[in-house]
């Protein structure tokens, strides 16, 4: 008998779905609290580091250059008191294979799903990750569907996603594009179930065991090339897979006094599930409407429990604006002669500004560029954005910026400075919705620890925090 | 006529705005839940029929018949002013001036 495809019908399908999509079965990690075994759900990858490594480098993946930008660190000099401002590094990560670090999650998810028997995968995402599931299943011989959400109501596409489209199209994929709303992932489902595909999800532990790479290469490049491990890493956040990977990765290299930052670039006041403000997004990754709700709950992605837990593995969690993630892609092509981004410049904007704050001989890596191309570029993205009304002007953008409103582009590289989150907020949000979600009344043990890990507090924070909200009682 | 096998775009609503059940802001609410996706055309049709169309993946889908031959149009995006006025003083704040 035909399963019923109504909407109801397949989102009450969904644990057997994804059980029959990933080969995981959730469940095994579970306490039955608000605790489950993250460690354990990343051992059931059942790749070491360097069998991940091996994969990547079978598919044009990993190895890619550390770069010293050492023209952007001389400006940044210019703007910091005497004896400061760090070298900047930069990973391209451009030079993977489908152009961004997304090529090292969908190696691996890819490989284990030609491993596995499966005949495709299927990911959504509106990101650079379509390109890279697509261009992995290409050389692996596999279908490939990756669902985006990609239009307005009015059908205008937003540029930077059709350009993922058409590249995905270019590697051989089908691309199923929809209108805004959270209902993709009932379309997702529905075609999972039909196919019988591999769920290629983003927080997969396949996927963010493939990112532990890119932090072990930067310890060892940087070991090599300046004699000691980054003082600081910044990563662009959004679903948390790049910060928590790459902090794995640096850990499994042993560098233990690395300061983690995570970057968003600040989208305040815009829904991400508006159809009116989606085309009033200068940027569509990178950005806090993904990287706030998925710190803060990251269980609510596509899989029942996410591997990428950024709040574990972040010291600091700064924002920066579209206009000086702008400014600074238009810096790195003219001082740096390296056209690469717009999103994937969050990074570099926040690591202009934390380089001034540090000592001339601290070494502060970005870990990540990607490639640009017609449509992702800042040429076209503001240029959409002067068609959708956006007022795009030369100010302070920590005093003016209003998204969906305006762009400012700082007066001059004085004006970029990154703004510290109140990470602490963010833990105590994430215990919150924890607790909520588990339902219980009261925590075990385990529950607390758990939350000290997830939070990377300690007990005691926990406990506070927990009377500060008022919860289990 | 679009003839069988002609590569084509089609479209059709996933979810009526009446059927979306999701918390959704209220513009959002308002629109249908639209799909596109491309593929060879299995039969002969006019632009407007509901077709099947084979896609990239093998799979078979549904939908309207809006586009024959679909082509991308995103690009560079028309010129914007203030690009040239940050390189300009990008090069001057580095390498310019007189300290």
């Amino acid at each position: 008998m035909a399963l019923a495809k109504d909407y109801k019908s397949v989102m009450g399908r969904s644990n057997d779905i994804m059980k029959e999509a990933l080969g995981l079965d959730y469940n095994d990690f579970e306490s039955g609290s608000v605790a489950f075994d993250y460690e354990a759900l990343m051992k059931a990858t059942g790749y070491t580091l360097d069998e991940v490594a091996k994969i990547q480098a079978r598919t044009a993946v990993g190895n890619t250059p550390l770069i010293e930008l050492r023209n952007l660190s001389a400006l940044a000099r210019k703007y910091a008191k005497p004896g400061y401002g760090a070298r900047i590094f930069a990973k391209d990560e451009a030079a993977n294979a489908s152009g961004s670090f997304k090529a090292r999650r969908a190696a691996c998810a890819v490989a284990h799903a030609k491993k596995m028997g499966y005949k495709g995968v299927i990911a959504a995402t509106s990101g650079n990750y379509g390109a890279a599931v697509a261009s992995q299943a290409a050389m692996q011989g596999l279908e490939c569907i990756i669902v985006q959400e990609c239009y307005d109501s009015r059908g205008v596409g937003q540029p930077e996603i059709v350009e993922k489209a058409r590249k995905c199209e270019a590697y051989g994929a089908e691309v199923i594009q929809l209108t805004v709303g959270p209902e993709l992932f009932y379309t997702f489902l529905s075609v999972l179930e039909d196919t019988g595909y591999f769920n290629a999800s983003l927080y997969s532990p396949f996927g963010i065991a493939g990112v532990e790479t890119l932090g072990y290469e930067i310890a060892m490049q940087c070991r090599e090339l300046v004699g000691k491990d980054p003082d600081m890493v910044v990563c662009t956040n959004a679903g948390g897979g790049m910060i928590t990977g790459t902090a794995r990765g640096l850990q499994k290299a042993g560098c233990v006094n690395t300061t983690m930052v995570a970057a968003s670039i600040d989208l305040t006041g815009l829904h991400m599930a508006s159809d009116g403000q989606f085309n009033k997004k200068s940027c569509t990754t990178g950005h806090t409407g993904f990287g706030v709700p998925y710190a803060t709950d990251p269980d609510h992605s596509d899989v029942p429990r996410s591997a990428a837990r950024p709040l574990r593995y972040m010291d600091r969690y700064v924002t920066v604006k579209q206009g000086e993630v702008m400014y600074m892609t238009e810096a790195l092509a003219n001082l740096e002669g390296i056209e690469r981004g717009p999103a994937g410049n969050t990074a570099l904007a926040a690591a202009f500004s934390l380089a001034q704050e540090l000592p001339e001989d601290a070494v502060i890596v970005i870990s990540e560029t990607e490639y640009t191309g017609a449509g992702k570029h800042i040429q076209p993205q503001l240029a959409f954005a002067r068609e959708n009304g956006i007022e795009i002007k030369f100010g302070d953008p920590v005093a003016e910026d209003n998204p969906g409103v305006n762009i400012v582009l700082p007066k001059d590289p004085s004006y970029i400075k990154a703004q510290d989150a109140d990470i602490n907020r963010f833990r105590k949000s994430l215990i919150k919705k924890a607790i909520t979600k588990a339902g219980v009344s009261e925590l075990t043990d385990a529950d607390y620890e758990f939350l000290a890990v997830e939070t990377k507090t300690d007990v005691d924070f926990v406990k506070k925090a927990i009377d500060e909200l008022g919860l289990l009682k | 006529m679009v003839k069988k096998g002609e590569w084509v775009r089609i479209h059709s609503v996933v979810l009526k705005a009446d059927e979306r059940t999701a918390k959704l802001p209220d513009d959002t609410q308002k629109c249908d839940l639209q799909m596109w996706t491309k593929g060879f055309l299995q039969e002969d049709a006019e632009i407007g029929d509901v077709v099947t169309v084979k896609t990239a993946s093998n799979r078979l889908e549904k939908g309207t018949l809006i586009e024959v031959n679909p082509y991308y149009t995103h690009s560079y995006g028309t010129f914007v002013p203030e690009i040239v006025q940050i390189d300009r003083q990008l090069r001057e704040v580095l390498f310019g001036g007189d300290e």
